[in-house]
């Protein structure tokens, strides 16, 4: 965190000010370690293993926070009979077709929730999966009963809490020491630490990043801390949570509003040519009945009011048939190989360096030379525009400049001063930025760009069927100035969206199903309430309260914390008076406090939903989790994923190390490429016998096209680098300073070495592991002050399952002492290490 | 330098003199000041830009922002830099197949080349059915951007590529 969102470890070091323990788990030394209690090294790849035994520490010492597992988690709830764990069968669940390498989760389900038919329509399994389906939970939770059965003893076998206590239960500190070579003195301090400071007068945060995600497990690490979060009473709660640290200005922002193929914004999936056929058949398929998800048609109908205006009726399904359909996987790394095999003929790439920035460089420099077109919006020229006269593939003969047909065009870009506009920050914040100056020469906003390309692409369209979408789209928004800049803040009313009087709306709650809102994204419903850019307040930190409300605006509703209903007992009085947050009044009847509650503003505690009731009337006054069906933080997870209910941990794709938890290697459900072009090293090569894991550094951003063309960071940090032990320097012959080279199945890549003591090998099943840090901002080209090998290029491509995010946290490599070969050379080096 | 080898802080009237009383800050000339959010990371601390004659003189931190308190770190510091370096490309480049080398072609050239082939592609590659059910789209006109978009600029993709039937619409919040 000190290393990457520097100015944000502020507040970690106020908190130590103030007496708080601070713990820094990572497998590479970074700033974040050097100022910190306890720096604890770990294999990369190991996390769950840790995690679960912390959650087995906390459930065998009964150290929960047992009201409020009680009164606001699943832990009560019991599971279908039919549902197996990892336990019962050697790493895998219930329901795993070993054939398609998907689970049909229909044994999974709360019991009475089950299915008996396979169903590969239903949320988690096959059709779903497919599509990435539970990227969607990024707003809600997957369908499931709003009452099912429970035992408010927690005896039950079938409860959730059994299953966890069962699940978790090997997961010990013997195993953190034989898997992520943590040990048990250290892994005692830590569980010591955080149970100490969780209950009713502390809580417990946990702080994570790519780290986390980029994993073939990466959507169960982050249950795996949701879990240990709700077992402790930290969601919801001043001080608690589980912390995403985003690495881009506004990736939030892309995220909400997406341009992601599997969702539309606000987290509504695209819909599915085989889950889908009318919208009350997507209605129905998408999630549950009750919880605030209930309400998902009014969301919906109202996006497709602000995007298709009056053509949008009611007789025709709100247009509801305009929208494309998927039909399985169309993500980054699936285009790529649509490339290469020739199906996709143009690409848009804005703001954004895939030569340099995304896994198996390769792969994608081949794709685009494999294009009829290609539109690079930029600063500079990067690597993905200039990739036909300076790509590695041309100096090694895979590619000669005069045969490749891609038509480039490059457009310049304005930045981030010469425009207007939200990011929506890591904290769900969006900030309104002021326009400072006109962009220079041609260079243009996105914005500018899209709208008016698609104006110029509508006069070109005629009026048939496969033209009407486009045609009936509105798009018609006020210019401004010479360059006819679109206003953005015209854009961001209609992501607001507008009422039957034309008026701004303030809140999603004001959202009908009727037709007659209008909403771009009904999470951002009330960023433009009373008809004024809420974004871009700007009272001062200093005259206003801590929680600062009125500095910009986070939705939803900005709430600055989420599930804040759960700072407060069932009864609605603060757990305690230091972590007093939001609280319910009950003379006024309404819930007030520090932050926008984020619950009905006027629903008692006592209240109990009648039979039948739907949407938030479903839920009752104790239920915090208001996007779910059950209104309950999961524990287990009963419906949506599609690797598993519980974390389990399964080793990286590619590791030195055997998984002695269970007799599964690797996530069963993991998306591989299994293709010429993205060869994989194997499970325990002694040609790849290291462990490398990608990262960065604070004088960097990323691919590099916004840092190392900047002479001031160049000069900072001014190459590619390794960071590697004495122990693996004197083994392979490194020198401080010198040179080495880093070989894949995928690529062989030079860099500068760095030798310190502060990468030390971990012992992990009696062998000493060496782990290498390779920080992966450096390219060939692309305008750079500095240039260097890419460190991508190395990655294989192998993803969660989930959310299709690829593992370049953990990989293996071989390392070699000197300069990467030239040419041919590099190509039969690599050869060698693959077969050899 | 005397008061300081004396002992004095250097940091405090020692390093006082009367040229250094006579500096001025160049953000006082500024003719206008923008508040703005700095582009690298996603913590979101608060700049303030500062403009004369039309160019960019100088850009710091907001002091009352309650995120960032006034601070940026090397990057942020450095983004002044960033919109005014001379390796910013502020040219439209045209590479033709085959071609070596780059061209020059004018912004609004390339504006209509581009929806030409939008539209051509977007019909050799219309898909009206697959596996026998509706699906309205084109597998060939993909799009990937990076996450330093604007939420309107998002929000206007998402919407024209949808409209256009472009489902291979990615981001580096997948990356």
């Amino acid at each position: 965190m000190a290393e990457c969102h520097p100015v944000g470890f502020q507040w970690v070091m106020e908190a130590r000010l103030r007496g708080v323990k601070v713990f820094h788990i990572d497998p590479r030394f970074s700033r974040t370690s050097a100022a910190v209690d306890r720096y604890l090294p770990i294999r990369a790849g190991s996390d769950i293993v840790l995690l679960g035994a912390l959650i087995n520490y906390v459930l065998s010492n009964e150290l929960y926070f047992r009201e409020y597992v009680l009164a606001y988690t699943n832990a009560a709830t019991l599971v279908s009979e039919r549902f197996r764990d990892t336990e019962d069968l050697d790493g895998l669940f219930s329901g795993f077709d070993p054939g398609t390498r998907r689970y049909d989760t229909g044994s999974w389900a709360y019991e009475g929730d089950e299915d008996a038919r396979t169903d590969e329509m239903r949320e988690g399994s096959g059709v779903h999966a497919e599509a990435a389906g539970s990227d969607s939970y990024g707003a809600r939770g997957a369908g499931a009963s709003a009452r099912p059965p429970t035992d408010p003893t927690l005896r039950h076998p079938r409860c959730v809490f059994q299953i966890l206590k069962r699940h978790f239960a090997r997961y010990t500190p013997e195993m953190v020491q034989e898997l992520c070579g943590i040990s048990p003195e250290e892994f005692a301090e830590l569980a010591e630490a955080i149970t100490a400071n969780s209950g009713r007068e502390r809580t417990t945060a946990w702080v994570y990043s790519v780290g986390w995600t980029q994993h073939s497990v990466g959507v169960q690490y982050i249950r795996a801390a949701s879990i240990l979060q709700l077992l402790l009473g930290n969601i919801g709660r001043p001080g608690g949570g589980i912390l995403a640290l985003r690495g881009h200005a506004s990736i939030q922002g892309s995220t909400d509003i997406p341009t992601l193929f599997n969702l539309l914004p606000g987290y509504i999936a695209m819909p599915h040519a085989h889950r889908h056929d009318d919208l009350a058949d997507y209605l129905r398929r998408e999630g549950g009945d009750t919880g605030y998800w209930g309400n998902r048609r009014a969301y919906l109908v109202s996006l497709l009011k602000a995007w298709w205006g009056d053509a949008a009726t009611e007789d025709n399904d709100f247009c509801f048939d305009y929208l494309p359909r998927l039909t399985g996987d169309h993500g980054h790394y699936t285009t790529v190989m649509g490339q290469i095999d020739g199906t996709v003929k143009g690409y848009f790439v804005v703001g954004e360096n895939p030569a340099v920035g995304s896994s198996n460089g390769k792969a994608q420099r081949l794709g685009l030379a494999n294009l009829d077109w290609l539109v690079v919006r930029d600063l500079t020229v990067v690597e993905t525009a200039s990739f036909w006269k300076d790509a590695p593939e041309l100096e090694t003969g895979e590619l000669r400049t005069q045969d490749i047909a891609t038509e480039v065009f490059f457009l310049p870009a304005a930045s981030h001063v010469e425009k207007e506009g939200t990011f929506t920050n890591t904290q769900r914040l969006l900030q309104w930025r002021e326009k400072a100056l006109e962009p220079p020469g041609e260079c243009r906003s996105d914005l500018w760009f899209y709208y008016h390309l698609g104006k110029l692409i509508r006069q070109r369209l005629g009026d048939d069927e496969v033209d009407r979408p486009a045609k009936e789209l509105t798009w018609d928004y006020p210019e401004h100035g010479e360059i006819r800049e679109p206003s953005a803040e015209a854009v961001l009313r209609e992501i607001n969206g507008t009422g039957p009087d034309g008026r701004a709306l303030s809140s999603y709650q004001e959202l009908r199903p009727d037709g007659s809102t209008t909403c771009g994204c009904w999470i951002y419903c009330g960023v433009y309430a009373d008809e004024v850019n809420q974004a871009a307040r700007r009272r001062p930190g200093s005259a206003q309260s801590w929680v600062a409300p009125e500095w910009g605006w986070a939705w939803p509703a900005n709430r600055r914390t989420l599930y804040n209903r759960a700072s407060a007992d069932p009864e609605g009085r603060p757990w305690s008076e230091r972590k007093a947050y939001v609280w319910w009044d009950a003379e006024k009847g309404e819930w007030t406090g520090h932050d926008v509650p984020d619950f009905d503003k006027h629903k008692a505690p006592g209240y109990e939903p009648p039979e039948g009731a739907r949407a938030e009337g479903a839920l009752a006054g104790t239920d915090p989790f208001i996007m779910q069906s059950d209104g309950k933080g999961w524990l287990y997870v009963p419906s949506g994923l599609a690797d598993g209910p519980l974390p389990t941990h399964y080793e990286p794709h590619e590791s030195p190390v055997l998984n002695t938890l269970y007799g599964r290697q690797a996530n069963p459900a993991r998306r591989l490429y299994d293709r010429p072009e993205n060869p994989y090293n194997p499970p325990g090569s002694a040609q790849f016998p290291y462990v490398f894991t990608t990262s960065r550094v604070t004088e960097h951003h990323t691919a590099g096209g916004m840092s190392r063309t900047l002479p001031y960071l160049s000069e900072l940090q001014p190459a590619p680098f390794c960071e590697v032990s004495p122990r693996l320097a004197a083994e392979v012959g490194l020198v401080n300073g010198g040179w080495a080279t880093i070989v894949t199945s995928r690529a062989a890549a030079e860099m500068r070495v760095l030798v310190t003591d502060r990468v030390r090998p971990l012992r992990v099943q009696g062998q000493l592991i060496e782990q290498v840090v390779i920080p992966y901002h450096w390219g060939y080209g692309g305008g750079g002050v500095v240039t260097g090998d890419v460190a991508n290029d190395l990655l294989a491509i192998v993803l969660d399952p989930n959310v299709y995010i690829q593992e370049s946290k953990a990989g293996t490599c071989a390392v070699l002492p000197g300069r990467r070969p030239r040419g041919r050379a590099l190509l039969d080096l690599i050869e060698e290490y693959r077969h050899g | 330098m005397i008061r300081q080898l004396r002992g004095e802080d250097g940091r405090r009237d020692a390093a006082r003199s009367a040229r250094t009383d006579a500096l001025r800050p160049r953000v006082e000339e500024a003719d206008t000041v923008a508040k703005s959010i700095c582009p690298y990371c996603a913590v979101g601390c608060g700049q303030l830009v500062y403009v004369k004659d039309g160019k960019v003189t100088q850009i710091e931190g907001d002091p009352d922002s309650p995120i960032s308190r006034g601070r940026l770190c090397p990057k942020g510091s450095a983004s002044k830099q960033l919109v005014t370096h001379s390796g910013r490309q502020t040219q439209v480049l045209y590479r033709r197949p085959y071609g070596i080398e780059w061209e020059r072609l004018d912004l609004g050239t390339a504006m209509e080349m581009i929806a030409d082939r939008v539209v051509r592609t977007r019909r050799e590659t219309w898909e009206a059915t697959h596996g026998g059910k509706e699906v309205r789209r084109t597998l060939g006109i993909a799009g990937l951007g990076g996450a330093t978009l604007d939420n309107e600029e998002n929000y206007l993709m998402k919407k024209l590529y949808t409209a256009l039937g472009a489902i291979q619409v990615e981001n580096q919040a997948r990356i």
